[in-house]
């Protein structure tokens, strides 16, 4: 063991209580680190494979991001004659004769592509109405795009083919309605219409939003209850590559002149909320840290202060200022190197203790856990933080011991 | 015949800067060889134990050159400094000095362990032997505080003497022993004379003084006397 270590040893080991509680310290904020570090990452990938398998990866829509260039604009633009309040045209919504359309998108490579017709309905079942918002499908497209056949408890997709106004409804809304596989519900449209449709399946997805306020019927019965004959709006993307959604969302824009929307763009704001989350996380536990940093510090200053004696003879030995620099950076290292080892056992018992807590989500009694992820990322950062900060720590009374004259010292002591 | 100088001061003057500059020593001029048990005297303040450091390159002149075995030292930088102390000048205080959480062995192994020269078992041979000329053998292994004062002291002597330096420089090392004890370590430094080593001792017991080979008084940082006894 280099001579240095050595001493560094021994310093730390005769200030047992004072190491132990710098070494605890450490601990706790490497620990700490490493578990919400595991618990953010995992609460977001988990956020992000629930929106990515739940929804499509990029939606075409029929709306457009400017209002269209209108006729009056055409005319007199780029005239001296000024014109105001110029209302744009009304145009029925929708896309019409969407089948180039959808042949255009299919012809995409790692593209699955699905039609989809959605408007507001009423459900009544049993005296209450409910809102919901209706789904159009057709379903051997749509389990190319969704998990919407995976996500069925009850029933299954396929009765849609072979019932007549056969309906698909979310978990939360059959639990709102009390209705259930094989019941009759009532749907209203805007449009006026009024058709009676036979629940055939019951979905989950996980996502409350979707299972308390989504239904599901073949497309042509939702186009003839909306009065939209031959109309989407909305064409529902997947993709083989879910990274590369926001560039290809991008292209179809440009193609096709419709918003469409990639799952980012659709889930900024939430993405922003992890963001804005990991930034306070990170500070509270650099906060532990610093903390723990100033453990380490205070302990290497009080030792070089009791020290000062010993220093001035391992100079007057022939001992640099390095040596004795190394002596008392080792000892913040030690330190830190202890805790983060002892941090790193924390964090990770931290991790499987907070994956083991179980919760109970919605009716079908689903068991999940916390989402956590382990990832050796997280270790090595806590580590380095922990080790920079106890490094620092050591650091500034190291280069004042490294400076001490040892003929000042020694003749004080005389 | 003279032995050639390993130590010499040409015309050495130690200020110590401040609002009213101190001066410690001033024109010293000296040559001290191999063999020779130097010890210098002078009340206190005259400057004995800045000498001292000077000639061990713990402290600079301000003026004047330190040369060991005739190489000048002024010019040389901390680490290098520290790096001829090491190898070729030992040190003894008036206090031990001895790191209080290693044994008296691991105290004596300390200046060899960081020059680096020798094996593990040759360094613990080595040290053990040292000890074992300073009557020490049996204590090897106690710490410093279970060692009387005197057996500390050896230890520090027997740890000076390590790296076999040429020049041993001793700082009051009766200072705080008893009568017994310090003729005890006197003579264990005329002994490192007659083994051919450069011995420099400040004193301010005169009986003690007269076992050295050359007498050396300072008044006021001054040399005022230089007397070869023996």
């Amino acid at each position: 063991m280099p001579l240095t270590l050595e001493i560094a040893l021994t310093h730390i080991r005769e200030r047992l209580r004072q190491t132990v509680l710098s070494v605890l310290g450490v601990m706790t904020g490497v620990g700490f680190a490493v578990a919400m570090a595991a618990l953010m990452q995992g609460s977001q990938e988990d956020f992000i494979r629930r929106i990515i398998d739940a929804t499509p990866h990029i939606t075409v829509r029929d709306d457009f991001r400017a209002v269209p260039w209108q006729p009056a604009d055409a005319v007199y633009g780029t005239s001296a004659v000024g014109l105001s309040s110029v209302k744009p045209k009304e145009e029925l919504r929708g896309i019409r004769n969407p089948q180039p359309k959808l042949a255009l998108l299919a012809a995409l490579p790692g593209v699955a592509v699905a039609p989809t017709l959605r408007g507001p309905v009423v459900l009544r079942f049993g005296g209450r109405d409910v809102a919901v918002s209706l789904l159009g499908i057709e379903p051997k497209a749509e389990v190319r795009v969704s998990k919407l056949a995976h996500d069925i408890r009850e029933g299954s997709l396929n009765d849609l083919y072979t019932t007549a106004n056969g309906i698909i409804i979310g978990s939360g809304l059959a639990r709102k309605l009390g209705a259930g596989l094989g019941d009759s519900v009532s749907l209203s449209s805007s449009a006026g219409t009024i058709r009676l449709a036979k629940v055939v399946a019951i979905v989950h997805s996980g996502v409350v939003a979707i299972d308390d306020a989504t239904a599901y019927a073949r497309l042509k019965v939702v186009q003839v209850l909306l009065d939209r004959p031959n109309v989407i709006n909305e064409i529902r993307l997947r993709l083989d590559d879910v990274n590369g959604a926001r560039a290809l969302a991008q292209r179809i824009e440009r193609r096709l002149g419709y918003r469409t929307e990639s799952w980012e763009e659709i889930n900024e704001n939430v993405l922003e909320v992890f963001q804005i989350r990991n930034i306070i996380i990170y500070t509270v536990v650099g906060g532990i840290l610093v903390v723990a940093a100033f453990g380490i510090f205070n302990i290497v200053s009080t030792i070089v202060f009791e020290k000062t004696r010993d220093i001035a003879i391992l100079k007057s030995l022939g001992f640099t200022e390095a040596d004795v620099r190394a002596i008392f950076v080792s000892e913040g290292f030690l330190i830190g190197s202890f805790g983060t080892a002892l941090g790193w056992g924390l964090g990770y018992a931290l991790c499987r203790l907070l994956g083991s807590i179980e919760i109970k989500v919605g009716t079908f009694a689903e068991q999940t856990g916390l989402p956590v992820t382990y990832d050796w990322r997280h270790y090595a950062i806590a580590a380095a933080c922990a080790l920079t900060a106890a490094g620092l720590a050591g650091y500034l009374p190291a280069r004042r011991a490294g400076r001490l004259d040892p003929v000042a010292i020694i003749r004080g002591a005389a | 015949m003279t032995e050639p100088s390993f130590v010499t001061a040409e015309g050495v003057h130690r200020v110590l800067p401040g609002p009213v500059p101190v001066t410690l020593v001033r024109e010293i001029a000296l040559s001290i060889g191999a063999g020779e048990f130097v010890v210098v005297t002078g009340p206190s303040g005259s400057g004995k134990s800045s000498l001292l450091y000077l000639l061990g390159l713990l402290d600079r002149p301000t003026q004047g050159e330190i040369l060991i075995e005739g190489r000048p030292t002024r010019a040389l930088s901390r680490d290098a400094a520290a790096a001829l102390r090491l190898a070729s000048i030992g040190f003894v205080f008036q206090f031990h000095f001895l790191l209080p959480e290693f044994s008296a062995l691991e105290n004596v192994m300390l200046p060899m362990r960081r020059l680096g020269t020798l094996e593990g078992a040759a360094m613990e041979t080595r040290g053990r032997d040292l000890l074992a000329t300073l009557e020490m053998a049996d204590y090897a292994d106690r710490r410093p505080d279970q060692l009387s004062g005197g057996q500390r002291q050896r230890v520090a002597i027997a740890r000076a003497l390590a790296n076999a330096p040429k020049l041993v420089l001793a700082d009051e090392p009766t200072g705080n022993l008893d009568s017994r004890n310090a003729e005890q370590v006197f003579a264990i430094l005329a002994g490192l004379a007659k083994a051919g080593r450069a011995v420099v001792a400040v004193t301010h017991n005169l009986d003690l003084a007269a076992m050295a080979s050359r007498q050396i008084t300072l008044l006021d940082g001054r040399i005022v006397e230089d007397v070869r006894t023996h």
